[in-house]
């Protein structure tokens, strides 16, 4: 392989993909050339253009629907599907057509990620596509954009960096793998979001956050998109005289972020027209709902603002006549937006019902509480301990200290251009913060909130290939599977069930967990499933440990997990003794094994288990 | 000399002489340079009075730009008289919104001149008479005295999107059918 010339990040979004790229000639310590890739992508049949951001949108046209070379693109004629701002702008008209928050459903338990199942409300006669497929169409836009553009650097040489949410389970990190390889990324790394912001402003800074955090510091990245809501704690340390970065902890996977924002404010307007007599058809309901985001934007971003009209056009050609004009009010922003979605809450409260992956549920599992600060509480209460076996950190908390104290914080995402926004959350953690007489966070000032996890997973492979500062932490959960106790029978009773800890929490990348002593029995030919487990607070528990008990909010199911025994070499219907093996790969994703004692064979474990 | 066409060996003799003369030399280089710069633009020569078709496709999909984004044909196709201000106020609102989007994301604007409008202006010999037009008093030799009264516009950049091969620029808005 040919020395990589550039370090490429690519940020796969649930509702937007970018590329940023460093050129690895041109760097020298913390300064580094950085320059974000501007996608061409269709943004009207025929017509192709360069944009920053690439929508996360796919969508399967009719064999009608377009005249021949509608879909061609500057390296490719005759593809069946569009992705990027035209797939975004037809699917809103022609909904049963259209992918998209593929990435919701890549991390869903609940279904079969590789079966063709969206579009999930699609016509009997539209060829659905799975989950997975679709993340791979979106690489492989990217890689042939890139490649159009750099014919002499092709993307499968550069050192690859694809970002994920921090909150991705072991078997979401593995498809994000497995379709990156597939879409023509080879040994792409996985960086979680978060940590890519924090990278992101760290050579923003150009070397001068070293002055801006020191040790014994608690950063809280809140990172909000368009579509999904991403925590992380990450702390300052001191390691032989340098400042070194620790992730400690990572939320849970919340379903819901700025587009919610608007469907709700679309949803107010909607209703006052409607008492003045007016309905809205679909069609100018989407209207609305994009009218509602621009005013939205106003009215957060200049608090002088009061009133900022919104028209919904008419569908007909006679606009004068068919336009309906109404208005948002700030008043109605700060009720939806502010009081819904970032209400004063006490450190105490809790979101409403806790967003977990329901194994039964077939729609994408949106987080129930819209509260986002509800869910900042819970996450930072939960991570009380997070900081506790840290040197340096012992008088962090107080005694009897109700949840993590963080010292500064790191918005991310579009909907924190808002200043409004910003002030609020900083006012309620500050609130909290005084209520167990700690100091305020301090505020980090970011970079290009839509852009920066891309531009900071670019620099993360310039740090990679050794120079500056990285982030550690290894996996934010320690997993576990379930094994049925041996004990009588009770009729009407399941068996209860111990989880057996084969991973411990905070495994590094390329680190393998010790041989849990305990043995299963595979039956050779028939796969055998196991429920699989992750905990994100306990960070004591070392392989082989049972535990009989546990509380819903220690240790949350992930989904099962399937061994399959090949036949070779054994006999059919044999049973084998085995022992499960956990390893982080260097590109950052977990590997169970299934080994044999005495052959010393060994067979992945699957994550990814077809449901049913 | 300008008109007459030199022969083959004059002009082999002309250029190892210019050759010598460039490098030698840096005031006769830059000469060249100049000269060659001026040259540039002007060759060959327009017949005097000669047109070029403007090609229509990008002036179609600018329209079709402005139509998808902000409405405007649909805006300019109808008759504003029968409508109240507040209703014509609304649907400019949508090709307002629409139409400067295109303007800022296709193109990049700015001013001809920075000043502020008003400020007192002085046009030198040799000013730019396709970019600034002087009007009102306009006698004498530059140069002249004035005030900015607009500050023009110029496109540094245009960034129109590709078209496909054979695309039907024509179509401005395609004919919706809902089923």
């Amino acid at each position: 392989m040919t020395e990589p010339r550039y370090a490429i990040g690519v940020d796969l979004g649930t509702t937007h993909c970018a590329l940023a790229y460093v050129d690895l000639a041109d760097c020298e310590g913390e300064a580094v050339s950085l320059r974000v890739f501007r996608i061409p992508q269709l943004t009207s049949p025929g017509s192709v253009e360069e944009l920053n951001l690439l929508p996360s949108f796919l969508y399967l046209p009719h064999p009608q629907e377009l005249a021949p070379g509608d879909l061609s693109l500057p390296w490719a004629g005759g593809l069946k599907w569009v992705v990027g701002s035209l797939a975004r702008e037809r699917g809103a008209q022609t909904p049963i057509r259209l992918v998209a928050s593929a990435k919701s459903w890549l991390c869903h338990p609940g279904v079969d990620r590789r079966a063709p199942i969206l579009p999930a409300e699609a016509a009997q006669e539209v060829t659905q596509i799975s989950p997975f497929e679709a993340s791979v169409r979106y690489l492989a836009h990217l890689r042939d954009a890139w490649n159009h553009a750099h014919p002499h650097a092709p993307l499968e040489d550069q050192a690859l960096t694809i970002t994920i949410p921090a909150s991705f389970d072991p078997a979401a990190r593995e498809l994000t793998s497995e379709a990156a390889a597939q879409a023509g990324y080879p040994e792409a790394t996985l960086l979680e979001e978060p940590q890519s912001a924090l990278y992101s402003w760290i050579q923003g800074s150009g070397g001068g956050w070293r002055d801006q955090v020191e040790v014994g510091d608690i950063i809280f990245v809140i990172d909000l998109g368009g579509g999904t809501t991403d925590l992380s704690l990450i702390v300052v340390l001191e390691h032989a005289g340098a400042l070194e970065l620790h992730r400690v902890a990572v939320g849970d996977h919340i379903l819901l972020g700025g587009d919610n924002m608007d469907l709700a404010l679309a949803h107010v307007v909607g209703q006052k027209l409607a008492q003045q007599g007016t309905h809205l058809d679909p069609w100018q309901l989407r209207a609305l709902t994009h009218g509602c985001r621009h005013a939205k934007e106003i009215l957060l971003g200049d608090p002088e603002s009061d009133v900022v009209p919104v028209v919904v056009p008419s569908r007909g050609s006679h606009l004068i006549g068919g336009t309906l004009r109404t208005e948002l009010t700030r008043a109605e922003v700060t009720e939806t937006v502010l009081e819904g979605f970032f209400p004063r809450v006490g450190a105490a409260a809790r979101p409403a019902a806790r967003p977990r992956a329901g194994l039964t549920q077939l729609g994408l599992p949106y987080a129930q509480d819209a509260a986002i600060t509800r869910h900042l509480a819970a996450f930072l209460a939960r991570q009380t301990a997070a900081t506790a076996d840290l040197q340096g950190f012992a008088k962090a908390l107080p005694e009897g200290a109700g949840f993590l104290h963080p010292t500064a914080v790191l918005f991310n995402g579009g909907v924190f251009k808002s200043p409004l926004l910003v002030e609020r959350v900083l006012a309620v953690l500050n609130g909290w913060l005084e209520s167990e007489h700690a100091a305020p966070v301090r505020l980090l000032q970011g970079g290009d909130l839509d852009l920066a996890v891309a531009t900071g997973a670019a620099y993360y492979g310039y740090v990679r290939g050794g120079e500056g500062v990285r982030i550690r932490g290894g996996t934010a959960q320690a997993y576990y599977v379930g094994v049925e106790s041996a004990m009588p029978a009770v009729p009407g009773m399941a068996p209860p069930i111990q989880a057996l800890c084969v991973a411990p929490f905070g495994m590094e990348e390329g680190t393998e967990a010790a041989l849990p002593p305990q043995e299963f029995g595979l039956i050779v030919g028939e796969p055998v499933r196991f429920r699989f487990f992750g905990s994100s607070v306990r960070r004591h528990d070392q392989v082989g440990m049972h535990l009989e008990q546990w509380s819903e909010d220690d240790i949350q199911e992930l989904g099962e997990i399937e061994a399959s025994l090949p036949a070779e070499g054994h006999t059919p219907g044999e049973i084998v003794p085995v022992h499960l093996r956990a390893a982080v790969t260097e590109t950052g994703t977990l590997r169970l094994e299934a080994l044999t004692q005495d052959s010393g064979d060994h067979w992945k474990v699957e994550f990814d288990v077809r449901s049913g | 000399m300008s008109d007459s066409k030199p022969s083959l060996f004059f002009r082999l003799g002309l250029a190892f002489r210019a050759f010598v003369g460039i490098l030698g030399d840096p005031t006769f280089a830059a000469a060249v340079w100049r000269l060659r710069h001026e040259t540039q633009g002007a060759a060959p020569a327009p017949a005097p009075g000669a047109l070029q078709d403007t090609n229509p496709d990008s002036a179609l999909q600018l329209l079709a730009l402005f139509q998808r984004h902000g409405r405007l044909i649909d805006f300019l196709q109808e008759e504003v008289a029968q409508y109240s201000d507040a209703e014509v106020g609304a649907a400019v609102r949508v090709v307002h919104e629409g139409c400067r989007k295109v303007l800022r994301e296709d193109f990049v604007i700015e001013p001809v001149l920075a000043e502020h409008e008003g400020a007192a202006i002085t046009l030198n010999p040799g000013f730019d008479a396709s970019a600034i037009r002087p009007t009102g008093n306009l006698v004498g030799e530059p140069p002249f005295n004035g005030s900015l009264a607009h500050c023009g516009w110029r496109a540094k950049e245009v960034k129109l999107p590709k078209l496909a091969v054979g695309h039907d620029a024509t179509v401005l808005a395609p004919a919706e059918v809902e089923l």
